[in-house]
């Protein structure tokens, strides 16, 4: 894709420790939630027409749950890492005040 | 009016691509103009680049013809943010580099991995292509009435002039209006399937030659007992049919499968081919085909009765609603709409695998009507079941490579970078995956709404939401064509500049080091554009009818096998070693290439059969999707050759 070019990084990020390693924690959460919908079909597969809410079937529920769930998780995650960045922020200025 | 709206707005898309491209080019850099996008605009657009011709026809298609099946890519796809975001683009955006070559190069600065990376991007850019050109064969078709090669043709040419000639910048605010209109549309298409409901007797409509649209009656496709009389006369169970004399043994000559068909008049008037069955109990049974009749003088017959226009077979409906037939249930709300069809005594009718025979020069298709409980609907197995050993791989395999395709893509992860801040990087991030999901949610209303509304043509499933979208008036059906066109378009145009910067500049230039002038740098390119638009047109022709989402389910597998587990390692691993990441990039290449091509879905290619078919004859049964096999692979060699030439690399660079 010809796209504009990439902005250049503002300055030092003192969170980018934090932000990798939590990405990494809620990818396994992920990962783990997604592995359990691969899994059911290979292991009992009549269990994802079991009606669970609304009449809907687990395999829909499922699906649609892992869609919005990923959604939660990026929302949480930018929740923590804006807090993180903006601590490390008053910690580098207090720094420099001093 | 549909041939007008489409091209007006296709060509205001392209227009604003030029406009806008030339304006970033001449505005001295991105960075000032950067600034003022807003977070939303910028995520938006990122769902605009994501959301290629392969989610809106073939996730839909795909849906329309198997079920939730369809669904898992949606499913998919989706997750595949959760590695991108998690998992590469935050360590890569420390790591100061924004695209895989970038952080290949930064580390290594190998001419080893200069060429497998760049020989990686032109075979995933190629891969991406083959279904980006089925889908604008398939847009083409209905619309403008023009058979799918001429359509592969046209975009093939229209994308390669430009890329030869100006080169057409994909700009956020044109991914922007695709990505916002596609989302729109979409869901007013989806508001449209709820509101008219589930019916047992739904109708379509053809165009003329006129432009003039025809409402085309409901036809039930029936299952009768018949008896063999003396001479082998049928005489059918059900007085309200009659035997014509007319019968017809069909053998496939390469699966040896023998058919038997009757030709029965029906109580409409019209005669129609009916397949030799056996029943439950082993009565003998005799079951309606969905039969398309080409006549030497080219006129075409539906199901023994002259076609109006362009109408085409009635492929799927639903024959009982929660148990009853001839019923219907009024307008339904999403989760109603879903659960009507989940609910065990729902009954949906539709069309197995093409049977084609000639009979008194006339050309036959005949599709046999199979019928599937709506809750075996909707779950997974109507493509993808999970019975045999290599049917389990095979389903993990795709789940596997759908979850890690998204992160290896060459072009995707670029956009993240293109907002200053790294909080505004996230939000754009996270809208975008708020778009797309919910843009994923509808895919299953517009797949199962085309399925029951009668919109699938069993020939190319691909044009299953364009046509459904027609149901429910031109306007609907113009517009939302003409998005997915400058859709492909676009995506079209960015593929073959990635795959002819690869040719022209990583391999030519960089690796072999050619001395070019700058006008034959720009010669090269152009050239490489060309050859690669070429070999796209002829790829797209030869893909015609195979399902457009299921041909990028291989373009992530081959980009996760070839490009993940290095991007992975070098962010994660210090003993990566640039001898490791290029037999990893390799052993991806091949071993995903590999089972590919030796996939039955390749073979019924091969020796012009059905992939249940042709299942008998590939190598490995079912197994069409590589990652379960290629990517483990790739990680494995990658830290094997790295394990095996680390102290070599160390001691080379001190």
């Amino acid at each position: 894709m010809l796209h504009e070019p990439a902005a250049k990084p503002s300055g030092p990020d003192h969170a980018s420790g934090y932000k990798a390693k939590l990405g990494v924690y809620m990818f396994i959460v992920y990962a783990l939630f997604y592995a359990g919908f691969v899994a059911i079909p290979l292991i009992d597969p009549e269990l994802m027409k079991k009606q669970i809410v609304a009449g809907l079937n687990l395999a829909t529920v499922y699906g649609f749950a892992l869609i919005v769930f990923a959604l939660v998780l990026a929302l949480i995650y930018n929740g923590l890492c804006s807090a993180r960045e903006a601590s490390e922020e008053a910690k580098a200025a207090d720094g420099e005040g001093k | 009016m549909a041939v007008t709206i489409f091209l007006c707005f296709v060509g205001f898309v392209l227009g604003l691509s030029f406009y806008l491209g030339k304006k970033a080019k001449s505005a001295g850099g991105y960075f000032a103009a950067g600034g003022q996008i807003h977070w939303a605009v910028n995520g938006i657009a990122f769902a605009g680049d994501y959301l290629s011709a392969a989610s809106f026809l073939g996730i839909c298609g795909m849906i329309a013809t198997k079920g939730y099946d369809g669904f898992l890519y949606s499913i998919g796809y989706l997750a595949g943010w959760i590695v991108a975001l998690f998992v590469v683009a935050e360590p890569m955006k420390r790591m100061g580099k924004y695209t895989f070559t970038d952080a290949l190069d930064a580390k290594f600065n190998s001419k080893g991995i200069q060429l497998v990376a760049a020989l990686s991007t032109l075979i995933v850019s190629i891969f991406y292509l083959i279904p980006q050109m089925v889908g604008a064969g398939t847009l083409v078709e209905p619309l403008l009435h023009l058979p799918h090669y001429v359509g592969v043709i046209m975009v093939g040419l229209i994308v390669t002039f430009i890329v030869a000639t100006a080169g057409m910048a994909s700009t956020t605010y044109v991914q922007f209006l695709k990505g916002a209109l596609l989302i729109v549309f979409s869901t007013w298409l989806t508001i449209s399937v709820c509101q008219r409901g589930l019916t047992t007797s739904p109708t379509r409509v053809a165009q003329d030659e006129n432009g003039k649209v025809h409402e085309i009656p409901h036809h039930d496709y029936g299952n009768i007992t018949y008896t063999e009389a003396e001479g082998g006369a049928i005489v059918p169970g059900d007085g309200k049919y009659s035997f014509t004399g007319q019968t017809q043994t069909v053998k496939n000559e390469t699966t040896g499968k023998v058919s038997d068909f009757v030709l029965l008049k029906n109580p409409d008037g019209n005669d129609n081919w009916w397949l030799k069955v056996t029943g439950k109990d082993g009565e003998l049974m005799l079951s309606e085909t969905a039969t398309q009749t080409v006549r030497a003088d080219s006129s075409r017959f539906i199901n023994g009765r002259k076609a109006i226009g362009d109408e085409r077979l009635q492929a799927s409906y639903l024959s009982k609603i929660r148990g009853k037939a001839n019923t219907s249930t009024g307008s339904v709300g999403p989760f109603e709409f879903l659960a009507t069809i989940c609910d065990e005594g729902t009954e949906i009718k539709h069309a197995g695998s093409p049977i084609k025979f000639e009979h008194d020069g006339n050309q036959i298709t005949a599709y046999p009507i199979v019928s599937t409980a709506g809750s075996d609907m909707m779950v997974q197995g109507q493509k993808f079941k999970t019975k045999t050993f290599w049917e389990k791989i095979n389903f993990v395999s795709l789940m596997l490579a759908l979850f890690c395709g998204t992160a290896a893509l060459p072009h995707i992860l670029i956009r993240y970078y293109t907002v200053p801040s790294q909080a505004a990087a996230r939000k754009s991030t996270i809208l975008a995956i708020a778009a797309i999901g919910f843009f994923y949610i509808l895919t299953m209303y517009m797949g199962m709404g085309a399925m029951l509304n009668c919109t699938v043509d069993p020939s190319d499933g691909n044009l299953s939401a364009p046509l459904l979208a027609k149901g429910f008036g031109i306007f609907l059906f113009a517009v939302i064509s003409a998005i997915a066109f400058a859709t492909v378009l676009g995506t079209v145009s960015g593929l073959i500049v990635a795959a002819s910067g690869a040719v022209a500049h990583d391999i030519m230039d960089r690796y072999a080091g050619m001395e070019l002038t700058d006008r034959g740098k720009v010669l090269s390119g152009k050239i490489a554009a060309a050859v690669v638009g070429v070999i796209a047109i002829i790829l797209g022709i030869l893909f015609q009818g195979v399902n457009v989402s299921f041909l990028v389910g291989w373009a992530f597998a081959v980009a996760a096998s070839a490009n993940l587990p290095a991007i992975i390692m070098i962010l994660f691993w210090d003993k990566t070693t640039a001898k490791g990441v290029v037999a990893s990039i390799l052993s991806g290449i091949v071993s995903s290439l590999t089972i590919i091509l030796l996939s039955p879905d390749m073979y019924a290619k091969y020796l012009g059969i059905s992939v249940t078919e042709a299942v008998k004859f590939a190598p490995m049964g079912n197994l069409s999707n590589p990652g379960l096999i290629s990517i483990p692979l790739s990680f494995i060699v990658l830290v094997v050759v790295s394990l095996m030439t680390g102290k070599k690399e160390a001691g080379e660079a001190a």
